[in-house]
């Protein structure tokens, strides 16, 4: 039983994480679009802030191996 | 073009077999690492199960070494016996989940294929002392599980990592056991007839994953530590050889392995460190560089297939002396205004001090704690994905029973394998490269001079 809801759990986090990730390419997609010479900036700070949003989801994930 | 197509087949057909290959070993070596079945007793290898349904369950593993491979027990409700016990032989289920978590764990041989390298021991228990051997002291299969057929001092090996017997009325020194049991979490050890519990792995390897005290302590040269030597002496040697170059070659245009290196090393530079770090980025160069090419090597290193299987970058106590360093790093270098920014944030008012502070001290352990849990997610993760993906082959094939759904499967996973390879690469180098830039930015923010007017 924990198990199943550990794992509805570890889901949402996903979903959250998977949102924010989204969210970060699609504007990063528009920003070179628009500035196709400021690619190399705009790629490192979209893998800063994608690795950010990541670590919340990893946060939850490990919570829950803890629990499981 | 029809060239390129052959290669392809070519390598399709090479990693199909090597999948087979890989199911027959999986076959042999992973039959039922869940034994959370009662118990029935058997009197050796005899299979007399007249009344019970096991046509369809094979129990004639003939071309298979099943000496000393005394795990398990049978499903069977309509007994009454239960508990573990001694002499049981194989086993007929597969659990995808513990096989996962098996292969991303250290162990005590190294493996090249079926092939199981013996490693050296250093094992520390209060009473008894230290206790220094080769892990083949304990008598696993060469080509096989490493699973032991000895206990010397009490340890035994199960699956390439040592345990150590509970029960001090177990005899020192060489002891003959006639195989491991496993139930539920509990690992037993079949001696004259008799089974006895042994502790968890010594958590000093740093796994999240069976931890509970123990009482000795394993220093060993695990497998982990074998990879992160070679990486180490890998690099090292990569290293000195283009440095050399760079001497012998001043002013000319870079080539072969200096190329190489030299296309990550200005990225790293001209991307992390200087927009990071500004005028100070040479004095952290050096640590960025180390920490994202150890990583990088390592990350790379444990996706060789067949080799070693090490899961060094995925394994907990690895990446928290990464985040350690990155936490001392930034914390030593920290300036006055990092300090300040701290504990008395300037230019809010009192009430919202007593809220941000204790938020940005605790801001200080928490970034150096999902560096650590970032690296280590992403690389076990990977490990898993993959792990699972060739178990898909025994759950769908039923072991060998079941051999058409095992071949159709073969081929899918095989193909899933495949490309969840190629997407575990871009991460090995995404991660180190992630790695490796928050920690650039995080020592940034300590070193950064003061943004407010004078």
């Amino acid at each position: 039983m924990t198990g199943s809801i550990v794992a509805i759990g570890m889901g949402i986090a996903v979903i959250g994480a998977g949102i924010g990730i989204g969210n970060i390419g699609s504007k990063a997609m528009e920003a070179i679009a628009r500035q196709p010479e400021a690619v190399g900036d705009i790629r490192s700070s979209m893998i800063l802030m994608a690795a950010l949003v990541e670590g919340a989801a990893l946060i939850a994930i490990v919570m829950a191996f803890l629990v499981a | 073009m029809g060239k390129k197509f052959i290669l392809i087949k070519l390598v399709i057909v090479a990693l199909l077999f090597g999948s087979s290959l890989a199911a027959q070993q999986h076959n042999h070596n992973h039959s039922g690492h869940n034994h959370d079945h009662s118990g029935h007793n058997h009197s050796g290898h005899n299979h007399d199960h007249s009344g019970h349904d096991h046509s369809g369950h094979n129990h004639d593993h003939s071309g298979h070494d099943h000496s000393g491979h005394n795990h398990g027990s049978h499903d069977h409700d309509s007994h009454g016996h239960h508990g573990p016990v001694c002499g049981v032989a194989h086993d007929h289920t597969f659990d995808a989940g513990n096989t996962a978590l098996h292969h991303i764990s250290d162990a005590n041989v190294f493996s090249i294929g079926p092939l199981q390298i013996p490693l050296p021991c250093f094992l520390y228990a209060p009473g008894t002392g230290w206790d220094i051997f080769m892990s083949s002291k304990l008598k696993f299969d060469k080509i096989g599980h490493g699973d032991g057929g000895k206990a010397y001092n009490r340890y035994v090996l199960d699956g390439g990592a040592v345990r150590r017997v509970k029960d001090a009325s177990f005899p020192m020194g060489d002891v003959a056991i006639s195989g491991i049991v496993h139930q539920n979490d509990a690992y037993f050890v079949c001696h004259n007839n008799k089974l006895y519990e042994t502790e968890a792995k010594s958590s000093a390897d740093g796994g999240l994953f069976g931890g509970g005290i123990t009482s000795f302590y394993d220093f060993s040269l695990t497998k982990n530590v074998t990879s992160m030597l070679i990486v180490t002496l890998l690099l090292s040697w990569l290293f000195l050889r283009v440095a050399r170059r760079y001497r012998e070659r001043d002013g000319m245009a870079p080539k072969g392995t200096q190329s190489f290196i030299e296309t990550m090393f200005v990225f790293i530079q001209d991307e992390v460190a200087k927009p990071f770090l500004g005028a100070q980025y040479m004095k952290f160069l050096p640590f960025l560089m180390a920490i994202f090419f150890f990583i990088l090597g390592l990350n790379l290193f444990g996706q060789i297939p067949f080799f070693g299987g090490s899961n060094v970058t995925g394994n907990l106590g690895v990446t928290m002396v990464l985040g350690i360093l990155a936490f001392l790093v930034t914390n030593f270098n920290g300036n006055k205004h990092y300090w300040e920014h701290i504990l008395w944030m300037p230019g809010v008012p009192a009430w919202v001090k007593t809220i941000l502070t204790p938020v940005e001290i605790l801001g200080i352990f928490i970034k150096p704690l999902t560096l650590m849990l970032r690296l280590f997610a992403n690389i076990t993760a990977g490990h898993m994905v993959i792990i699972i993906f060739v178990s898909l082959i025994f759950i769908f094939g039923d072991l060998g029973n079941n051999m058409g759904a095992g071949f159709g499967t073969a081929i899918a996973s095989t193909l899933l394998t495949l490309f969840m390879m190629a997407i575990e690469l871009l991460v090995a180098f995404i991660q180190a490269f992630a790695f490796c830039i928050l920690t650039a930015s995080y020592i940034g923010a300590a070193v950064e001079e003061s943004h407010e007017p004078h």
